[in-house]
């Protein structure tokens, strides 16, 4: 199967009842894998055991960026090839990314509490941080709102692109201004300042809620097929129910309808 | 057993959240995909088909 036929739903709903069960599998043994790691991590000599927050903070915090990185490249799909199921895609991830997003904001703040002595500081991090959450709800709020799908489409791949500039400002914002939130100890040029103690632990935490954001896009998305499919009939039914009594008032003698309503 | 130390509390609040919040997710989209599914076998009941023939709940 090469990457064209995914174009095609049908293609694709084949394609993840193959896949699902493998991908919840692997994500279910990963996970216990990190949680195993994330419970033996020995206490770091300045956090102590609130370290153990790290290892679901971080990777909430990873994903609620590239969750919105994936919805821009859908944006652009969307926008520029017109493909099928790009917004299919965005509209599916929109959910899991501001899900990802309020954990990262959540488990931020109890670890800030104890380590910073607050649960919130108007930072430029975590306000870039919350700025994104409020736009992922904006965006669900926005294909909620608009009917028709080809045009909440358009305006959620607009919305999206220019959201995607928050991005940067969220990675640099430790850099770019003198911000309570520590820099980067991870993704940084020099490599990562972390003990291996610490690192591999976060990394398997990192893969499993990868895959586990993977496993859920790809049933989502499955769900959004269908939604599409159902008005698709749902809007055929209606027709095919007008039409029935058009022809049965020209007539004179209205027939009862063979279909019920929506 | 693990000891936690005096934040505790905030340690296993964050585990327990995030525990909950992805219950949810999954929880939400496997119901959601159940009543498609039942939606569509429905609709397929009633005599409505894709164009394509198939059964609107066929997963081709």
């Amino acid at each position: 199967m090469t990457l064209i036929d995914l174009a095609n739903p049908s293609k694709f709903l084949s394609l993840t009842a193959r896949v699902l069960p493998w991908l919840a599998a692997a994500t279910a043994i990963v996970l216990a894998i990190g949680l195993y790691q994330s419970a033996a991590a020995p206490d770091d000599y300045q956090q102590g055991a609130t370290v153990k927050i790290m290892f679901i903070h971080v990777p909430n915090a990873w994903l609620s960026m590239l969750v919105w990185g994936v919805m821009s490249l859908a944006a652009l799909g969307t926008l520029v090839w017109r493909h099928p199921l790009a917004d299919v895609a965005a509209k599916a991830a929109a959910p899991i990314g501001a899900a990802f997003t309020f954990l990262a904001l959540v488990t931020g703040a109890l670890w800030g509490r104890p380590m910073w002595g607050t649960y919130w500081e108007w930072d430029a991090r975590l306000t870039s941080v919350l700025i994104l959450f409020l736009m992922y709800l904006g965006l669900i709020a926005l294909w909620r709102a608009v009917e028709d799908p080809s045009r909440a489409a358009r305006a959620g791949a607009v919305l999206t692109l220019v959201g995607a500039i928050n991005l940067p400002i969220i990675k640099f914002s430790v850099d770019w201004w003198n911000t309570l939130h520590q820099p980067a100890s991870v993704m940084r040029l020099g490599g990562p300042t972390l003990d291996r103690a610490f690192l591999v632990p976060l990394l398997v935490m990192a893969a499993a809620f990868s895959l586990l954001f993977v496993t859920l896009l790809l049933a989502a998305m499955r769900n959004e097929i269908l939604r599409r499919r159902l008005r698709s009939l749902q809007m055929m039914q209606a027709r095919a129910f007008s039409s029935e009594v058009d022809t049965g008032s020209h007539e004179g003698n209205a027939p009862k309808p063979k279909f019920g309503a929506a | 057993m693990m000891s936690l130390g005096p934040y505790a509390s905030f340690i296993v609040t964050s585990y327990a959240l995030v525990t909950a919040v992805v219950l949810i997710l999954i929880i939400a989209i496997a119901i959601d995909y159940r009543s498609l599914r039942q939606r569509l076998r429905e609709l397929d009941q009633s005599g409505i088909t894709r164009r394509s023939g198939r059964s609107a709940a066929d997963l081709r």
